[in-house]
């Protein structure tokens, strides 16, 4: 097997999560950065449309290394695509293959269901739903905790931060939630 | 190269605002240094795609707790992040720019509780988080640059209403 077949295996998760976990110290030791990534979001807004509003004036210029980081995070995804794309499908849990085939999903074929994540799904009301409202959530509700998976579960809890630690918990409960007692609804729509 | 404009600094009351969001860097280096946090994002993209965390099943999984794929990247990547830092606290490692290296202390309000709970929902829905969105998007995954823009909007609400949510 080559080094490039390897490479386009799925990565298991003590490969990747140490990567991962080595952004710390990376982004730390090369620019004294704290890891982070909704940011980015609150960076566009100051730079594209403040509005007078006073979360939003601040110089982001001073946090453009965060633009970079997020359309290098882009940019790995076209990378991916082009040289290092697994052809083979992704392996789903039996039991979940099960559970989604009730509501229709039947292409298992890629990382993203397209059978729910296109522009024609983007009209019907589950599709709208989950990307229309499912969006508007992850960016209200990262800034309103003050930090995402990476900001808070990552960097806050590396960092041993109570506060990063209920935030986290918040993540999970709400993931647990809304996968279990509520997304059932939506994908009956 | 003007170093050390922490004390005139104003914007950081402004960014402090919000825990997550400060640049402790004081050094201002010339923007081709940023071409270092674009090659980090780089690798950070292929790392979550090729460990399919950008993957929607994969979040399901975890959230039924049909697999321990998600909670073992997330696990053993705080393990090596809480690692690091002890070490960079321990051995006072300074950045390469010769900066000492400051982790910001972050306070509780309840915004993490609610805004954590509505970014779970948002999380199960999407199947991603910020970082795997641009990483969806770059991989083909063309209609996420709605769940972006949306995300974009609901940070903007969020600013918009950000004095009259409770904290």
């Amino acid at each position: 097997m080559t080094i490039i077949e390897l490479i386009k295996q799925p990565w298991p998760w003590y490969v990747a999560g140490p990567i991962i976990g080595l952004m710390v110290p990376t982004l730390l030791i090369f620019g004294n950065k704290t890891f982070g990534i909704s940011s980015s979001l609150r960076h566009v807004c100051a730079a594209c449309f403040p509005a007078k509003i006073p979360f939003f004036q601040y110089d982001w210029k001073k946090e453009i290394w965060n633009l970079f980081f997020v359309f290098g995070i882009f940019l790995g995804g076209i990378i991916t695509a082009m040289y290092f794309k697994n052809d083979a499908a992704v392996v789903v849990d039996s039991n979940l293959i099960a559970e989604l085939s009730g509501y229709g999903i039947t292409d298992f074929s890629g990382l993203v269901p397209g059978d729910i994540f296109s522009w024609a799904s983007l009209a019907t009301p589950r599709g709208f739903i989950l990307m229309v409202i499912g969006g508007f959530l992850v960016g209200f509700g990262t800034r309103y905790a003050g930090g995402c998976t990476s900001g808070h579960a990552i960097m806050g809890l590396s960092n041993l931060q109570l506060p990063s630690l209920i935030a986290t918990i918040s993540f999970m409960a709400g993931g647990f939630i809304m996968a279990n007692l509520i997304l059932p609804f939506i994908l009956s729509l | 190269m003007t170093i050390n404009k922490k004390n005139t600094n104003t914007d950081f009351e402004v960014r402090s605002l919000d825990a997550i969001c400060k640049n402790q860097e004081a050094v201002e280096l010339p923007m081709w240094h940023n071409l270092k946090y674009l090659a980090f994002g780089v690798a950070f993209g292929i790392v979550l795609i090729k460990s399919e965390v950008i993957s929607w099943f994969r979040i399901q999984e975890m959230f039924r707790l049909q697999s321990f794929h998600m909670f073992g990247v997330i696990g053993s990547a705080v393990a090596v992040g809480a690692l690091s830092v002890f070490l960079i606290k321990k051995f006072k490692i300074k950045s390469i720019d010769g900066e000492e290296i400051i982790l910001p202390e972050k306070t509780f309000n309840k915004g993490q509780i609610y805004g954590g709970l509505l970014f779970g929902f948002g999380w199960a829905m999407t199947g991603a988080c910020p970082g795997p969105l641009f990483a969806q998007l770059g991989y083909g995954a063309i209609a996420t640059a709605v769940t972006i823009l949306m995300a974009i909007v609901g940070t903007w609400v969020y600013g918009l209403l950000r004095e009259k949510l409770p904290a």
